[in-house]
């Protein structure tokens, strides 16, 4: 096993390295090494993908097969599953009857969840409003969820006209487009620089085989 | 080559370098990192889990390996394999759920390399899930493992989108808490919003850092303060050469 993790590693730093200098260095032969590697990574990517469906499937059966709680909506699962994956394999992606399953139940139930979505964040808008004591674990200084609330109301009487008053003069020509172009904008800068070296250093400690998401640990024993 | 990408290059040449030899450097000494709330309570939630016999649920996101969001799924992956070396004691293994068959296989290998090293022959495969492909049914997958499974404590690390207020929603009213990072804004505000425990920016990656503090963790986390400091340095000298006009 030992064997096999190093074994691994090094594919993964090779391959990693070559897609890597690939990306930056334009050389054709080394373009054509890279653009194969990421073509039998998207196939395999397709292969796990039904692997996964595998996943779902068998854990939902485990389910009905235990009769365990929410049964019956495994059961409406697999049978769903299953008469799509087939029509789907039978008459193609682009047929009427495929692209009405996706519209008449995929879509709506998912713009459904989206409508949820109002009603879930304006809770948990008023939970930032409850005293420390009543928020559970919540650690955050009232001060800061306190800017938090001012700033998201400020941006929807700005968005929104109101009633009989229309577009309010200075909070939608002023306040709003300052708070959104110049506070919120920098501040979403900063995260995404701060995501990009996250990002960056993740992909570094892999290559080097530090963080390996695949295989077991050669450093942490094991069998 | 052109500028942007000789520079993409030299800063990831840089990088490599930096943390190679802060790694090297810092081999021997102790790792001081400043205090993180989420992480600290992370701690705790995992010692009381197996205390209790109750069960973590680790969410890895919908984000897939062939998407510019796989480093978030693979930090998430990383959280995984860590805390589920850290739970192998305890008589439920945490639960993992994510959007993509690549992630799935991976974080079933996550669970089964931890209960290997722990020389454990409790492995289950379905404690790795793929609960749905698109970002709301990968939500409606992931509801019912929150409040049917004996869950404790939710991890949500991945990349994740507004859908995430579903999760949390879901595990506040199962009383249950939050330790929540996404690389999604929109998610990140949702998240400060309605998580008990948001990581905002690249809190996110510095997970297995804090979970497991090895000298490459470390030095990946300096290598970031340094790169931060730098591109603060190019912004402001770049802001006034246009104030200049040089620019």
């Amino acid at each position: 096993m030992k064997l096999k993790g190093l074994f691994s590693t090094a594919i993964a730093i090779t391959t990693g390295l070559i897609v890597l200098v690939g990306y930056f260095v334009i050389l054709p032969p080394l373009l054509d090494l890279r653009i194969a590697i990421l073509n039998w990574f998207i196939i395999l990517a397709a292969v796990a993908l039904f692997v996964g469906l595998f996943n779902l499937l068998s854990v939902h059966a485990n389910k009905l097969r235990n009769k365990e709680k929410g049964g019956i909506y495994s059961l409406i699962l697999i049978l769903s599953l299953l008469v799509t994956l087939i029509l789907g394999l039978w008459l193609g992606p682009d047929q009427p009857v495929m692209a009405s399953i996706f519209n008449a139940v995929q879509l709506p139930a998912e713009a459904s969840l989206m409508a949820l979505l109002a009603v879930t964040l304006t809770y948990a808008c008023i939970r930032l409003l409850r005293p420390a004591q009543y928020a559970g674990l919540r650690s955050r200084t009232n001060l800061i969820s306190a800017i938090f609330l001012v700033t998201a109301l400020l941006i929807l009487l700005g968005t929104a006209p109101l009633p009989f008053v229309g577009y309010v003069p200075i909070l939608s020509d002023l306040i709003r487009p300052f708070i959104a172009q110049v506070l919120a904008a920098a501040g979403a800068r900063g995260i995404l620089i701060g995501v990009a070296l996250g990002s960056l250093t993740t992909g570094l400690r892999i290559l080097f085989g530090a963080d390996r998401p695949y295989g077991s640990d050669p450093s942490r024993g094991g069998k | 080559m052109n500028w942007v990408g000789l520079a993409g290059f030299g800063l990831v040449i840089l990088s490599a370098i930096l943390m190679a030899g802060l790694a090297f450097l810092r081999r021997n000494s102790t790792p001081v990192f400043r205090e993180i709330t989420a992480f600290a309570r992370l701690r705790k939630a995992i010692g009381l889990s197996v205390e209790e016999g109750s069960r973590l649920h680790i969410s890895l996101g919908r984000g897939g390996l062939t998407t510019p969001q796989s480093a978030a799924e693979l930090a998430g992956v990383e959280v995984l394999r860590r805390i589920a070396e850290l739970t192998s004691a305890s008589d439920r293994p945490p639960v993992a759920t994510s959007g993509d068959g690549a992630v799935t296989i991976l974080s079933q290998d996550a669970l089964l390399a931890s209960e290997q090293a722990a020389f454990s022959t409790g492995y289950d495969p379905a404690a790795a899930r793929l609960t749905g492909l698109t970002p709301f049914s990968y939500a409606a997958g992931a509801l019912p493992v929150i409040q049917d499974e004996n869950v404790s404590a939710n991890v949500l690390i991945g990349s994740f989108g507004v859908e995430v207020a579903l999760l949390t929603d879901t595990a506040e009213r199962g009383n249950t808490s939050t330790m929540a990072g996404s690389d999604n804004l929109s998610a990140q505000a949702i998240l400060y919003a309605s998580a008990q425990d948001p990581l905002i920016g690249e809190e996110l990656y510095a997970a297995g850092a804090y979970l497991k503090a090895r000298p490459f963790h470390t030095a990946s986390l300096v290598v970031q303060d340094i790169l931060r400091w730098l591109i603060v340095i190019v912004i402001l000298v770049s802001a006034i050469l246009k104030l200049a006009g040089v620019l």
